[in-house]
């Protein structure tokens, strides 16, 4: 290997570009300023990741995101009403909401007491005391799509939630993209939940058929102790897009946190977790179901660091590969040194439904505590052909049997959803993507 | 859970400073200059006596090399390797071309005889040695091959069997044809140096329809001070033959770290079968971490033929770092790979290894089966890949990986890839102890063992398959370490 130098792509050239245009005009302080031009050093020293920078090995960053498209302006009454009137996701499901239209913080709703929502850009502008609680997890430095989001996030929110507060209705973050040319979005948002707070967080991210949109979402968690979080995300994307997300997570002591996301839009999406244990004997959930057809990839990469000893971690991903596109799971558990009595299982399993579908695993353990359970599974293959036949053999047409077998599935990452109407909304729409297959 | 104390105790009877290998001989040496240049290859070619054709292929891949930078994607940590600080080439001055045992010099016969190593046919023919194996031996002291026993009987069944510089001058075409074939001059650094300074190693070929009579054995002995080894091994297995082999290594104690880069091709054509075995056990450095082999080993198989199969088995208790990646190529439709590896790292060892089946071809299996156990201040880290490709239908893989750890001071590591291009291959991977095949289980506890003993039973049973076809050298320390108890093991 000699050493190459190499050649800036026209997304690269085209990042170096807006960013000089645009770093003196995005919102905020010097010393946010000071962060956005460290976060593109990064991008500017490295370039796009490729398939030879390991973390990306599957999702060849340099190479699908082909241009780098204007940041989205704050949009205008007169775009944002309709965009969210046709927003459909996660409409039955009451509670409070805030409102993004192209990653601007637009509306909020039904906000109870003891949660305060400042929208980013007036945080950043004014320096906002959470601030300081920003960037995520040790494992997460260095990441080229946070770097990207460090970059050039615009807006976004600061949700602050006081000690010991219980919401009884679910929290909505909606992210709605809307546009007929192509643009970018970076929104961040900061979860700060007090101790002994407990919530549901719903998110949803939906955009534009057709559009070759980027979006670029970080949201992060930062938890006191004895916090209750259930999480459900839903990337309901345009078929053109490229979606990549972060959600970074950080537990206090004795925390509950459960996450379940799913994956059913974009082109190209990347759906990132860290989740880093600061505190003893919390335990973690973390699953998802992704649903691939046409020429689409997906990839979740995930990584727990247990630093403290005596918490539990599980994990449940699940995808379903059609058509000719390609699954990634990447996981990795991290086991500290002091991080003793720690509990963690992996698991990947996917179902390859038609001859050009792809799927990469690469589920990693990092162990440096001798007296810990850990425990990795990936399976990868094709529907049973027993099973298949079970159910023909019983009156069930081929399209519908295998419908159901896939259903069966998928369930079982979506089962860990304590709430009903969610639950049945995105059991809903694994439905209406097998009925879509089998039309 | 914490490992179990008798697990403790046995990882600790082979710990670093209880090196048994660790003794020095003194005989006269012939050493190249220190170096390495294109002068040096030449010098290597003509010691070596190559034809015109083998300088070429050396020179080339030493153009090649000089290009090339040190991978560094292992989770291996060592200083910056002198690679002109050394001696490629070192060889006992009173071996040049002995015609018979009493022509070697008597202080390298004492230094096989010490490690075990029986080179006296008539002897093990009589029973002499007391061993009653008969198994053919090549053994390499340094750069050169000292000499390979029982040639004559393996002629007769038509078995080649000989060191990779008498093949080269006397079946060139076979050599010629096949070397290469399976890791290319440019495959990676390691390889690529090699290819360009390789002094011995073996050469095997089996002629159609051929079960090799015995079992081939080469024992690798690093003596010379500032030396690097670079071995090359070839083993083809022509139609419907059948071969198994297997490799040893050790080396004298000495504070500096030496280089052992070694490059091991197979090929297996229709319904041939290889059995690939190493006992790695060179010198892994004091328990101050001083010192030991550097092991930067490129194995790989390709199973050309249909039905062909391919089996490594490996169990690694020694260097200071090993890299090595024993791989199959899965080609030939129906083909079979297997990979079976006990790596245990003491001290402060670091062991990157694992394995890699590509499938290639329809209903190719393969099965991977690896055990790491990491004490001290060691690293022990599992990397492989499984892969299908789009027209490897009905490709199956299963793998199992466990690591133990055994104080707080190491780390255990797992980095599998897998990866699918085909709906129909069906691939799996797991790193629990409960995983095993609930039946099997279900039928041994029934039968009054605990969870414990079935697993063991289970795995064990599995390995020592394969263990069993060792000599009986290897498969005393071999059998010790697959009884190592599967207790504690984390994914």
């Amino acid at each position: 290997m000699s050493v190459i130098t190499p050649i800036r792509t026209p997304a690269e050239a085209g990042l170096i570009d807006l960013y000089k245009v645009v770093r003196n005009t995005l919102p905020g302080t010097k010393a946010t300023l000071k962060h956005r031009d460290e976060a593109f050093a990064v991008i500017e020293a490295a370039g796009l990741p490729h398939r030879r920078v390991e973390d990306w090995k599957y999702t060849d960053l340099r190479n699908l995101m082909q241009e780098a498209p204007p940041l989205a302006a704050r949009p205008h009454l007169a775009e944002t009403d309709p965009a969210i009137a046709k927003s459909k996701a996660f409409a039955a499901v009451s509670g409070a909401r805030v409102t993004f239209v192209n990653g601007h913080l637009v509306t909020t709703e039904a906000i109870p007491e003891g949660v305060e929502v400042t929208p980013l850009a007036e945080a950043l502008t004014n320096g906002h005391p959470l601030l300081a609680r920003m960037g995520g997890p040790e494992v997460a430095r260095d990441n080229a799509a946070v770097a990207l989001n460090s970059a050039f996030v615009a807006d976004g929110a600061i949700i602050a939630v006081a000690d010991g507060v219980t919401l009884e209705e679910p929290l909505v973050l909606r992210f709605i993209n809307t546009g007929t040319k192509a643009f970018a979005t970076s929104p961040r948002v900061v979860l700060a939940m007090g101790d002994g707070a407990a919530l549901t967080l719903v998110e949803s991210h939906e955009g534009p058929g057709g559009v070759g949109y980027h979006s670029n979402s970080v949201v992060e968690i930062v938890a006191g102790s004895s916090v209750d979080i259930a999480h459900i995300r839903l990337n309901a994307e345009g078929d053109r897009a490229l979606a990549l997300s972060t959600l970074m997570v950080t537990l206090g002591a004795d925390a509950k946190f459960a996450s379940t996301g799913v994956v059913a839009g974009g082109h190209v999406s990347r759906h990132q977790v860290f989740l880093a244990f600061a505190g003893e004997r919390s335990v973690a959930t973390i699953g998802g179901a992704t649903m691939l057809a046409g020429k689409s990839l997906a990839d979740t990469t995930l990584v727990v660091d247990h630093r403290v000893p005596g918490c539990q971690s599980r994990e449940l991903f699940k995808t379903v590969v059609d058509g000719e596109a390609t699954g990634v799971f990447q996981g990795k558990i991290i086991v500290r040194q002091h991080a003793q009595k720690t509990d963690g299982q992996m698991m990947s399993a996917a179902l390859l439904l038609s001859e050009g579908a792809a799927m990469n695993n690469k589920p990693e353990l990092e162990i440096f505590a001798d007296d810990v359970v850990c425990a990795h599974g990936a399976t990868c293959g094709q529907l049973d052909d027993e099973l298949l036949f079970y159910l023909m053999a019983r009156g069930l047409p081929r399209p519908e049997a295998e419908a159901l077998l896939v259903q069966a599935f998928l369930g079982e990452a979506l089962e860990p959803i304590a709430l009903e109407d969610v639950r049945e909304e995105l059991t809903d729409m694994v439905a209406s993507w097998l009925a879509g297959r089998a039309g | 859970m914490p490992a179990v104390q008798e697990t403790v105790e046995r990882v600790k009877a082979i710990d670093v400073d209880q090196y048994k290998y660790g003794f020095e001989t003194e005989v006269e040496m012939d050493v190249a200059p220190v170096g390495l240049s294109e002068a040096t290859v030449r010098l290597i070619s003509a010691k070596k006596g190559d034809p015109e054709w083998m300088t070429e292929w050396r020179l080339d891949a030493y153009r090649r090399w000089i290009t090339m930078r040190e991978p560094t994607w292992s989770r291996v940590k060592y200083p910056p390797i002198p690679f002109q600080d050394l001696h490629y080439y070192a060889a006992p001055k009173k071996n040049a071309a002995p015609k018979s045992l009493d022509e070697v010099d008597p202080e390298i016969l004492k230094t096989y005889e010490k490690l075990g190593i029986p080179l006296r046919e008539q002897e093990i023919l009589a029973g002499v040695e007391g061993a009653g194996s008969r198994v053919a031996v090549d053994a390499v002291f340094d750069s050169v091959s000292v000499v390979t026993t029982f040639k004559e009987e393996l002629k007769k069944a038509g078995v080649i069997f000989c060191s990779i510089s008498e093949a080269i001058r006397e079946h060139s075409e076979l050599v010629r044809k096949y070397l290469g074939s399976v890791v290319p001059v440019t495959d990676n650094f390691y390889a690529t140096l090699n290819s360009a300074v390789f002094t011995d190693g073996s050469f095997v070929y089996v002629p159609e329809g051929v079960r090799c009579p015995m079992e081939l054995s080469t024992y690798f002995r690093i003596n010379e001070r500032n030396t690097g080894q670079f071995e090359r091994t070839l083993i083809i297995a022509d139609k419907g033959s059948y071969v198994s082999y297997l490799e040893g290594c050790t080396a004298p104690a000495r504070d500096e770290n030496q280089l052992h880069a070694a490059v091991v091709e197979l090929i297996a054509l229709d319904d041939a079968e290889i059995k690939y075995s190493t006992v790695q056990n060179w010198y892994p450095g004091d328990s101050e971490g001083q010192g030991g082999v550097y092991n930067f080993v490129t194995k790989r198989g390709d199973c050309r033929g249909v039905n062909s199969k391919i089996s490594w088995t490996q169990v690694e208790t020694g260097s200071a770092i090993t890299w090595k990646y024993p791989s199959c190529i899965l080609r030939g439709d129906n083909s079979r790979g297997e990979f079976y590896s006990i790596a245990i790292s003491n001290g402060y060892q670091q062991v990157d290894s694992g394995t890699k089946m590509i499938h290639l071809g329809r209903n190719t299996t393969s099965k991977v089966i690896s055990k790491g156990i990491a004490a001290g201040k060691s690293d022990n880290t599992y990397r492989g890949l499984i892969s299908a490709h789009r027209r490897a239908s009905g490709a199956r893989n299963f793998t199992n990986c466990d690591s133990l750890l055994i104080g707080d001071q190491c780390g255990a590591h797992t980095v599998p890839y897998i990866e699918s291009k085909n709906a129909s291959a069906v691939f799996e991977h797991e790193a629990t102890t409960s995983k095993i095949s609930d039946d099997q289980m279900f039928y041994c506890m029934q039968r009054g063992l605990s969870e414990e003993e079935a697993i063991a039973l289970i795995v064990n049973g599995f390995v020592k398959d394969v263990l069993q076809q060792l000599p009986m050298e290897f498969a005393v320390e071999a059998q010790k370490l697959i009884s190592i108890s599967l207790e504690g093991s984390v994914g």
